[in-house]
């Protein structure tokens, strides 16, 4: 027995994405969630499940207690950080298909300030765990650990800063045409992005996501109790996590294969548990702190063969309408806002109820995805059949 | 100018990684084999994963290795690295085995800095054979020049 088609995101909602806000992570998360539960018109005392990042500041009693929830039966968190974000979402779906709860919130609510979105800039002087192979020598940040994997990408499979140029660009043009990504302004070309400062050679600025401050909140139902709420359900067909044999997180240099990173393993039981391949997913949402990590994920998703990631960016393969895939069709992370990926899961919604700002002409089937480099998850979600 | 790196983050030694620095300090690159089948491991860690054994003894290899990959970092950075950016950071494959693997840097010799190296000549496959480099009072680094 698998959850396929059991269960549904039924509401979503945001913030504002703004550079710097005033209001407290806290606040934030108050805001996005009850936005989410008007959105499916479900009252907070019918609130029952709750779930999200280990990397969360917002204790769920905090919130429960603020936004008026009702008695909490299951609530749990899931780590990794970036890697979370559709695992959060999915451990919800199978909180509501084993009956641990009826209605379960799902949120992320992150400050660009807060003590723990930067965890690279607080190292001490003594490093722990596996990052004491790492540190000592100056690979500091997150932006380092996926350059080097980036460059021997680029190095096996001839990628090259035009490709993922590709990535930023499709991006962009996604975010322009969407009021809420804080890029929503700003147009950007191939020279600024060929012309932009390194962070890490080879990725410069443009291949970084945004910092943002932002919240974002989903509420996850049985798919029955879905389709009589107000908006059109965006069924959850599959989910997967992964961790992949031998993984080390970030710095996955130390397996066979480090080109093969957790995707590949979230793929397999999210392809397996299934009804659909690759080739029915009419538009994706990937998680994307990193310009690599997209043909990277293609690769591991099954969109196309082993090397052949960066190609498949190629000819706006990436860009809405008429990209081969069209994917990040909100601005994502490097363009819209960076909240953890939950952003993604927001815009997979859309495109399954047609409301995107870059909406794909009758889309049946989204998959949105967590960070590759990371312990990671997926969600397959579909319209209602 | 001296190669070390005032308040660089240095590792923090426990009982799986000591013997790994007591080698470095004696000038040997040494990785874990397992006692019980004879699997190489590295970063250093309790269990054998091909045998489940927690029986370990300790091999120095030869110190020659090619570049795998290799980053170039820029500003913003810890504030102990700024002085010395952009500099160059390598992974290594070791000879004896090329899936292990070390991160280091590539410097002009033993008493460089991170940044001796112009990154422009880096290139993926060169030869390189480690150095052992002091940094603060207790850790000696192992980093690398060209073979
Ligand atoms: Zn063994």
């Amino acid at each position: 027995m698998t959850i396929k088609d059991r269960t549904a995101i039924a509401g979503i909602g945001q913030t504002r994405f703004a550079k710097s806000l005033p209001e407290s992570e806290l606040a934030m998360a108050c805001q996005a969630i009850t936005a989410a539960l008007d959105d499916a018109g479900i009252d907070p005392g019918e609130v029952d499940g709750m779930c999200s990042y280990t990397m969360e500041q917002n204790i769920e009693a905090e919130v429960a207690r603020n936004v008026g929830l009702g008695d909490v039966t299951w609530f749990s968190q899931i780590g990794y950080g970036g890697g979370a974000g559709c695992g959060v979402v999915g451990n919800a779906a199978m909180a509501v298909a084993t009956g641990q709860c009826h209605v379960a919130i799902t949120w992320r609510s992150r400050k660009r300030g807060a003590a723990t979105s930067r965890p690279w800039a607080q190292v001490s002087n003594r490093i722990s765990g596996s990052w004491q192979w790492s540190r000592p020598w100056g690979l500091l940040r997150p932006v380092d650990e996926i350059a080097m994997l980036t460059r021997r990408y680029m190095h096996e499979y001839g990628a090259t800063r035009d490709h993922l140029a590709n990535v930023a660009l499709a991006s962009r043009k996604h975010a322009n045409r969407n009021p809420a990504a804080t890029m929503h302004d700003k147009t950007m070309t191939r020279e600024q992005y060929l012309d932009a400062r390194w962070i890490s050679e080879p990725l410069c600025l443009f291949d970084n996501c945004l910092e943002t401050d932002g919240a974002v909140a989903a509420v996850v139902v049985s798919a029955e109790r879905a389709r009589d709420l107000r908006q059109p359900p965006a069924v959850i067909h599959a989910f997967g996590q992964g961790l992949n044999q031998q993984h080390q997180v970030m710095t996955n240099y130390f397996r066979d294969d480090p080109l093969m990173g957790p995707a590949w393993t979230c793929a397999k039981v999210l392809w397996h548990n299934a009804d659909l391949t690759p080739g029915d997913v009419d538009v994706a949402q990937i998680y994307d702190a990193f310009s690599p990590l997209i043909p990277l994920s293609l690769e591991g998703y099954g969109f196309c063969g082993r090397g052949e990631g960066a190609a498949f960016t190629e000819d706006g393969g990436l860009e809405w309408p008429d990209g081969r895939l069209p994917t990040n069709t909100s601005g994502a992370g490097m363009s819209e806002a960076y909240v953890h990926g939950f952003n993604l899961i927001a815009e997979g919604v859309r495109q399954i109820r047609g409301t995107s700002t870059s909406q794909v002409k009758g889309a049946e089937t989204c998959l949105v995805t967590s960070g590759e480099g990371v312990p990671t998850s997926a969600l397959l979600l579909t319209a209602a059949r | 100018m001296s190669p070390m790196i005032d308040n660089a983050p240095l590792p923090a030694v426990d009982e799986t990684s000591q013997p790994f620095w007591d080698g470095t300090a004696l000038g040997e690159l040494r990785v874990q084999r397992c006692a019980a089948c004879g699997t190489r491991r590295f970063p250093p860690r309790p269990m054998c994963p091909a045998c489940q054994s927690l029986d370990v003894e300790w091999e120095a290899m030869s110190g020659r290795a090619t570049v795998w990959s290799f980053i170039v970092p820029h500003p913003p950075l810890l504030p102990a690295f700024m002085p010395v950016a952009p500099y160059n950071v390598i992974v290594v494959a070791l000879d004896e085995d090329p899936a292990l693997r070390m991160v280091g840097n590539l410097i002009a010799d033993a008493d460089a800095s991170i940044n001796s190296v112009d990154p422009a000549t880096i290139t993926i496959g060169e030869a390189v054979r480690v150095v052992f480099q002091p940094a603060g009072e207790e850790i000696v680094l192992p980093r690398w020049v060209r073979a």
